[in-house]
């Protein structure tokens, strides 16, 4: 990843246009070529630097569900725990964070009903209590990262 | 608000946006939906928020950014508004959320900070406790060890009624 990597991902993390040739749009506005801009996407994304390139949805404006949760697991069955939490398709991360509660996942699914499928789900096959907390209000979701 | 075609769409470009001179024009091939059509319902759902943004999705952890902590706060009730609002616009505060607080847990505002190294973190929160006025509330800082799976949200809408992503490490 070189500066000009950089500078296209600072600048397509804030938004990207809705027209007929949006790349060459945003290649104007980085003082690049339309095909360097598509090349370095393909590369970036091929590279795994960047997860995707398009849309991120309101889940829940789309009638999804979407929670964080968070168990206690022993550190002797940490890692089997782990294979069984993230065998469940709708868990979409999992953290591992330094605290009693030391396993953090985020569940998204199509239904709030899924959802609770799926704590239920997750309870049952570890043996451990999951701890639901979800959403009351949003306040920021920015997650913009300078490269 | 949503029809059948909006759905198509949606499903059609939720893995990512084709990386072709002109990606719409492309998305109404594969839809059977004019370049103009595609562009018009895609402003809108943009407009409306359903698409909350467009363009890239990094990877935290391959741009350096291992040093994630989330930290809770126990705020009581009547001040937590104020404060989720004061958090949001601290400019190294990437999320902040209120969530119901649990027998177990009290806590109930909830906020990432994303940096490089821990270091720059706790100053970066020191300084955001002192600008909000969150010394006096009980709090824990919860760093992410591992992260052991990242990816967006899937959805495979069923026309009218379907279903975020936020890497919370």
């Amino acid at each position: 990843m070189d500066n000009i990597d950089r500078r296209i991902i600072n600048a397509l993390q804030t938004g990207f246009p809705i027209s007929e040739r949006p790349y060459q749009e945003a290649a104007q506005a980085l003082g690049l070529s339309e095909q360097e801009l598509l090349d370095r996407l393909e590369n970036l994304l091929k590279d795994q630097t960047l997860s995707r390139f398009g849309p991120l949805y309101d889940a829940e404006a789309m009638g999804g569900a979407l929670t964080l949760a968070a168990m206690q697991v022993a550190e002797d069955r940490f890692e089997k725990v782990t294979g069984i939490v993230n065998a469940f398709p709708e868990v979409a991360h999992n953290y591992a964070r330094s605290h009693a509660l030391n396993m953090w996942f985020v569940l998204a699914t199509e239904t709030p009903e899924q959802l609770q499928q799926a704590l239920a789900g997750i309870e049952r096959e570890t043996g451990l209590t999951v701890y639901n907390m979800p959403k009351i209000t949003e306040y920021f979701v920015g997650l913009k990262l300078e490269a | 608000m949503l029809d059948a075609r909006d759905f198509q769409l949606l499903t059609e470009i939720q893995s990512g946006l084709p990386i072709s001179p002109r990606p719409y024009h492309d998305i109404g091939l594969a839809l059977g939906m004019s370049e103009a059509e595609v562009i018009e319902r895609l402003a809108v759902l943009r407009q409306t928020g359903l698409i909350k943004r467009l363009g890239v999705i990094v990877k935290h952890r391959q741009l350096g950014y291992r040093a994630n902590a989330m930290i809770v706060w126990n705020i009581p009730d009547a001040q937590v508004k104020t404060l989720g609002d004061r958090i949001s616009r601290s400019s190294f505060v990437t999320l902040c959320y209120q969530r119901p607080r649990t027998s177990e847990w009290p806590y109930n505002l909830y906020c990432m900070i994303h940096g490089k190294d821990r270091g720059t973190v706790l100053a970066q929160l020191d300084q955001l406790s002192a600008e909000c006025g969150l010394q006096a509330f009980d709090r824990e800082i919860l760093f992410s060890r591992r992260c052991f799976k990242q990816r967006g949200a899937l959805y495979r809408p069923v026309a009218p009624a379907p279903s975020a992503e936020f890497a919370h490490g």
